[in-house]
């Protein structure tokens, strides 16, 4: 009987162990978003395009789209953006962008340049849409569902892994449900 | 000397940066003031990790500290503000998590830990008042079998 007891240091450090091993890698940047399963929230923001326009969340009615906050300071968003574009273009995906905390004139000269993968975007120069919606870094993705309802957030660079992985998957469910 | 001294004005200088960062708005009294100061400490920043939005340069902390000021002018209790930017940013941004089904091991962790020591603490206790009261006791054929080594070793 004592004998076992005397194992119980080396048994409690291997549990131990085991537990802290399984946090190692673990990436603890990536916050699930609070908005997951909560609708796009009310905001009246112009077009990108043209400031007469005013959009707001009626916009993502409809039919399930990817929404994606970037802007022309955001080194990362000039990484996947050439994505973006194959996504738009290839796979046929329905983009909504938010150009967050930027200006119109940077925003349209590089959408000019580099091409424009959206369908519509949203000009949030003071990023009040951007700070509702819990985006803390650009570039973000969501996904929103035909009703409106956020689905899922990914935050960080959308490459082709990403969206096998994380975005299609996602996408698909929701396209079931509506 | 000189070094621990430097150390002591820099700890010193370091003291009133960090406490500055309610200065940059305009309060009525010192009271809110105070309260601003006590929030923004409250609150985590979800970029800068390990950081509250008093501290943190990013400016996903700023607008955050814009928005606790704003919420707090327009007569919002401290609850509600928490509560807004939790909707926003989720659970993570409060340093002291909710006592829900999700937290609760979280929080009774040091209850256990506590008791757990309580009884090995008394276990050692018990034994060693059991042990005291006798000798050790030996079988009979124990005991002939020590008295056999030990005349076998002389």
């Amino acid at each position: 009987m004592r004998r076992i007891l005397l194992f119980l240091p080396l048994l409690a450090a291997l549990v131990l162990g085991i537990i802290l091993f399984a946090g190692i890698g673990k990436d603890t940047q990536t916050l699930e978003s609070a908005l997951v399963g909560k609708p796009v929230p009310a905001f009246v923001l112009t077009d990108l395009h043209n400031p007469d326009i005013k959009l707001n969340q009626e916009l993502f009615q409809g039919k399930v789209r990817l929404l994606n906050v970037w802007a022309t300071w955001c080194p990362s968003c000039r990484d996947e953006h050439a994505d973006l574009m194959w996504l738009a273009h290839e796979k046929g995906v329905t983009i909504i962008g938010l150009d967050y905390k930027d200006d119109r004139t940077d925003a349209l000269t590089w959408l000019d340049r580099l091409g424009n993968p959206y369908h519509t975007v949203i000009h949030d120069p003071k990023g009040t849409l951007g700070f509702d919606l819990g985006v803390y870094g650009a570039p973000e993705t969501f996904v929103i569902d035909a009703k409106g309802i956020v689905r899922y957030r990914h935050v960080g660079v959308v490459n082709e892994r990403v969206w096998e992985n994380d975005l299609l998957p996602v996408i698909n469910s929701a396209r079931e449900d509506s | 000397m000189f070094r621990l001294f430097s150390l002591l004005v820099f700890f010193a200088i370091a003291g009133f940066v960090s406490a500055d960062v309610a200065n940059v708005y305009d309060f009525d009294t010192v009271q809110q003031e105070q309260r601003f100061q006590k929030l923004a400490e409250e609150l985590r920043c979800p970029k800068c990790q390990n950081q509250n939005i008093s501290d943190s340069d990013a400016p996903i902390a700023k607008d955050m500290r814009d928005e606790v000021y704003r919420m707090m002018l327009d007569g919002a209790s401290n609850e509600d503000i928490v509560n807004a930017l939790v909707a926003r940013f989720g659970e993570f941004v409060r340093y002291k998590p909710e006592l829900e089904k999700r937290t609760l091991l979280l929080w009774a962790t040091p209850i256990i830990a506590v008791f757990g020591g309580l009884l090995i603490v008394a276990g050692v206790v018990i034994r060693s008042r059991r042990s005291d009261g006798r000798a050790p006791t030996l079988t009979a054929d124990q005991k002939a079998r020590a008295e056999k080594l030990l005349a076998e070793s002389e």
